[in-house]
Parts: C-alpha cells; sequence; structure tokens
C-alpha cells in the first residue's frame, strides 16, 4: 500500500468518526453507558494529531502504531478492541503492494485478535457482527469485494438491532437490550464505509 | 521487596479506585502493597492503559500482583496492559473475577498472611461461586 493511500485512510476515518461522534454516542446511551462516542473522538483525534508521520510510515507499521494509539488514548474498551484489529493487522501486513489473499488474510488476523481481546464471536450483538461478515464478504467475493464489503457491513449492523447482548455493559440489559442496534457494530460499519470509499477513490 | 502479593485496583472513577484502596489500607494495614487508578486519559469516567501500567509498576514484585477491576472496560484495559509489559513483569500478574471493593479487602487480607497469588486470587473470587 503507498504512503499516501495510508494518509487518505487516516485522514477519512478520522473524519467520519468525528461526524458520527454524536450518534455513536446516543446509540450507547441506550444500550451501554453512553461513552462510546466521546471515547472514540478521543482516540481518533489523537490518531488525527499524528496523520502526517502515519502517511510516511509503510501500512503495517502505521496500522501498528495507529492501534497502539487507540489503547492508550480512548480509555474504554472500544480501545484494546480496535486497537488489537489495527495492531494485528499491521503485524501481518505483506511488505509492499499486497495481493488481494494476503490483504484478506491480514484483515482475519484482526479479527481474530478482536475475539480474541473481547473473549467473544459474531452473534453477540457486538462490533464483530460486522467485521465477521465483512470478511466473510471480501474473502468470498469473486469481482467486487468492496461492495460486498459494504453490504455485510449493513446487513450485519441491522442484524444487531434483534440480537440479545451478552458482553460488555449491554449484556446488563438483557432483554431489553434487543431493538438497539449496537453501538460497536455501528462505528465497525462507519469504518468499513470509509475505508471502501478510500479504496474506490471516492472522496 | 515485599513478601506479600500486591493488589491493584483499577475503577472507572478514580474516587471509587481510592476509596476502595482506603478502605483496604485501614482493614488490612500497609504491609500489602496496595496501588489504585481510575478514569480516562481526559479525565473523565474510564480507564487509561498508561495509569494502569503505572499502578502495576509502583507495586511489581516476585509475589505476583492481584488486579481487581469494575466493569468491562476496565477489565480490557487491564489485560491489554499487562500483555503490553510482558517482561517487565517480576512475577504474574492476574485479574480477579470479583466484585471490587469486596474482592480488594479479601485478597489483601489473603496477602497479608504471604498467600501465594493463586491463593489471592481463589479468596477473592470466592464471592463470585
Amino acid at each position: 500500500m503507498a504512503p499516501n493511500l495510508v494518509r487518505a485512510l487516516c485522514d477519512k476515518s478520522v473524519a467520519r468518526i468525528l461526524a458520527h461522534a454524536d450518534e455513536l454516542t446516543a446509540l450507547d446511551q441506550a444500550v451501554g453507558d453512553g461513552d462510546h462516542g466521546i471515547n472514540m473522538k478521543r482516540g481518533f483525534e489523537a490518531i488525527a494529531a499524528q496523520a502526517e508521520d502515519l502517511g510516511r510510515l509503510p501500512a503495517g507499521e502505521a496500522l501498528q502504531k495507529a492501534g497502539l494509539t487507540l489503547v492508550m488514548k480512548v480509555g474504554g474498551a472500544s480501545g484494546p478492541l480496535y486497537g488489537s484489529l489495527l495492531m494485528a493487522m499491521g503485524k501481518a501486513m505483506p511488505p509492499g503492494p499486497g495481493s488481494r489473499e494476503s490483504l484478506v488474510a491480514c484483515f482475519a488476523e484482526g479479527v481474530e485478535a478482536v475475539k480474541k481481546r473481547g473473549k467473544s464471536q459474531a452473534g453477540e450483538k457486538t462490533m464483530l457482527d460486522v467485521l465477521v461478515p465483512v470478511l466473510q464478504a471480501i474473502g468470498a467475493a469473486r469481482d467486487d469485494p468492496l461492495t460486498a464489503a459494504r453490504h455485510a457491513a449493513e446487513r450485519g449492523l441491522h442484524a444487531t438491532k434483534e440480537m440479545k447482548a451478552t458482553k460488555g455493559r449491554a449484556s446488563f440489559l438483557g432483554e431489553r437490550s434487543i431493538g438497539h442496534l449496537d453501538p460497536g457494530a455501528r462505528s465497525s460499519a462507519i469504518l468499513v464505509d470509509a475505508v471502501c470509499d478510500v479504496l474506490e477513490g471516492r472522496t | 521487596m515485599s513478601e506479600h502479593v500486591a493488589i491493584v485496583i483499577v475503577s472507572h472513577s478514580p474516587d471509587v479506585a481510592k476509596g476502595a484502596a482506603d478502605m483496604v489500607r485501614q482493614m488490612v494495614g500497609s504491609e500489602v502493597a496496595v496501588a489504585w487508578c481510575g478514569g480516562d486519559p481526559a479525565g473523565g469516567l474510564g480507564t487509561d492503559v498508561a495509569a494502569i501500567q503505572a499502578a502495576i509498576r509502583s507495586v511489581n514484585c516476585p509475589m505476583g500482583v492481584a488486579v481487581l477491576v469494575d466493569l468491562g472496560g476496565a477489565e480490557t484495559n487491564s489485560e491489554m496492559a499487562i500483555e503490553m509489559m510482558g517482561d517487565e513483569l517480576m512475577g504474574n500478574v492476574v485479574i480477579c473475577n470479583a466484585p471490587i471493593v469486596e474482592g480488594a479487602v479479601m485478597a489483601a487480607t489473603e496477602a497479608s498472611g504471604g498467600a501465594s497469588l493463586d491463593v489471592v486470587r481463589a479468596t477473592a473470587e470466592e464471592f463470585f461461586s
């Protein structure tokens, strides 16, 4: 991946998280402790502050550095979760331009790290309900992996609405968590959309 | 170097963490090292990986450290903090699946008698079993 692509991914992700911070907080007020937007905003503002440095690094190193920043700055469980996603992807990122297979494998490492960190899997009303279907979709897509990724993210996000939370603070609500979108699934869907936009060359 | 397992208390709230540490000191005495941290990196409610690492570092000893946490993010952030410290840790550091105040007092009481980390953890976790 070219360094300027790293910078573009960084800028777009930051812009989208900041634009949706209030929405994420509102979702989290319904099922969690209402800090997801604030925490993600703080983490991505810290990434924005180092965007120039990140843009000069090879993709693998940039991902690891950005992941560590999220771990140290977010302040909630989403810090280690998103941080582990990026750090594991960064470690698995091949040097130089990667093949599609190698990038899918790299994302798979990231998703695995989130499962391990959260002791969770798809179906438990978490960010994994977006990440796991996206991984499956890009692995299976024949010609248009980005469109497949967007659709999988959208479907995965909406499926969380009818799920009962068993992880995180939303699990305290039990049955009452049903009927609300999961905030972590929403932030994951926002980021998947941002990455797809950059890779498709949209501004 | 302390001959007792040390205790670290990690809460979303600095007031809760400090209050729990005060209770431990008053009920168990000062022979067991107790460190605490609370609040996110900007000072709001939450937890801070760097602060958790600093708290562990301040009581790090060969007997090990028992960490008591309150809600979800405190546990995830503590796991991350411990993993990232790696070789720097002198003994084992474990997170106890126990209520933060009762768990801290029970763990410290057990630790004051010179119990191993496994025993300290098991005693703290009796609350949930």
